[in-house]
């Protein structure tokens, strides 16, 4: 094999996750729900049932604060952290690697609490991508980067997803599409506040790269993670009666 | 934008192009991969020859699902053949295989795409 060749193979066994059939979680830290994950498969914008969209949003940051790279390794390694309020990502302790799957517990419109997770598709020096699984409010990826460019490093998150399900896709139409754009904003500017610089503005291009919606994958709503988080949280009080119960 | 570090080139072989595809595949290779379906015009089916890919990391796999929608939308055919092991797994680890037919020589890509 040439050494061209040999470096190319190592790339790829460090950087991709290996194939997986379906999704398992090792761990379910203190505060998360695993109810959505586990056992599920990935879903990329081909299973996704919405219209396709690209959104891409960059903050600029002066090149001599971070590098590109200094930028991703800060990212991966403190992910959590640059979430806004109201929303967890509960990652593996060690930073974001291929393979890794995180719980979330998200914050939808109208207050709605939701459980999902991620897997980490792929990780590099310059970038990582989560993939979303079945059930999740989008399928598709979502690749966080870095690069430096006239005198600047340019960090972006791009999403490349169809809403899931009809019920998703409707309600991204009813306000879910502004909510997402100022989720990924709050990120953005949280990780440029790390890097002191809270005044930046994030820019946000979104583009529809396929106005058709995916018919065919309506029954994707029986995977949904609104209908089961909801369920979920509609049977606590009997889990905590049942609970009572056991421990006297 | 990175910087492009990929080659396509077309080859027009009756009613289906044929891509080779040459170095890394990355997010930089987004302008020059769509000239190249430019290029594959009114090709029925387009069939990607990934015998010399070098690399190709998660933007490249989101470009292919963009180079999806635009060959659906134009009610093409895509295909793909070469691909190493690892990348195989890659495709079925996205779930690209469900929407690109995988192949593993040319003649059995053409064959597929109705191309004698």
């Amino acid at each position: 094999m040439s050494e061209v060749n040999e470096k190319a193979a190592a790339r790829d066994a460090t950087n991709w996750a290996k194939k997986v059939s379906t999704l398992n979680v090792s761990e379910v830290p203190e505060g998360a729900i695993n109810i959505n994950v586990e056992g599920k498969r990935l879903a990329g914008p081909i299973q996704g049932f919405g219209k396709m969209w690209q959104k891409t949003y960059q903050v600029r940051l002066p090149g001599e604060r971070v590098s590109a790279t200094e930028l991703i390794a800060t990212w991966k390694q403190r992910f959590p952290e640059f979430w806004p309020e109201g929303n967890a990502f509960y990652g593996p302790l060690t930073g974001i690697a291929p393979g890794e799957v995180a719980l979330l517990n998200m914050t939808l419109p109208g207050k709605m609490k939701l459980s999902t997770g991620v897997m980490v598709l792929y990780a590099d020096e310059e970038s990582f991508t989560l993939m979303t699984p079945q059930g999740h409010m989008f399928a598709g990826w979502i690749t966080f980067s870095a690069i430096e460019r006239d005198g600047e490093t340019v960090a972006q998150a791009q999403v490349l997803m169809r809403a899931s399900d009809p019920i998703f896709e409707l309600g991204l139409t009813l306000g879910g599409h502004k909510q997402e754009d100022r989720f990924w904003d709050q990120t953005l500017t949280r990780l440029a506040t790390h890097f002191g610089e809270p005044d930046r503005e994030v820019d946000t291009q979104v583009v529809c790269v396929d106005k058709k919606r995916q018919w065919s994958k309506w029954s994707n709503v029986w995977h949904s993670s609104a209908i089961r988080s909801t369920l979920y949280m509609l049977g606590a009080p009997v889990r905590g009666i049942k609970g009572l119960a056991r421990s006297s | 934008m990175a910087e492009a570090t990929a080659t396509f080139e077309v080859r027009r072989h009756g009613p289906a192009s044929i891509v080779d595809i040459r170095g890394d595949v990355t997010s930089g290779s987004e302008t020059v991969l769509m000239g190249a379906y430019e290029e594959t015009g009114d090709a029925r089916a387009i069939v990607l020859n990934f015998t010399d890919l070098a690399y190709m990391n998660s933007g490249g796999i989101g470009l292919l699902v963009t180079l999806l929608v635009r060959a659906n939308r134009h009610s093409q055919q895509l295909l793909a053949f070469g691909l190493s092991d690892h990348y195989r797994q890659i495709f079925e680890l996205t779930r690209l295989d469900e929407a690109v037919g995988i192949h593993d020589t040319e003649s059995d890509a053409l064959a597929a795409a109705g191309v004698a």
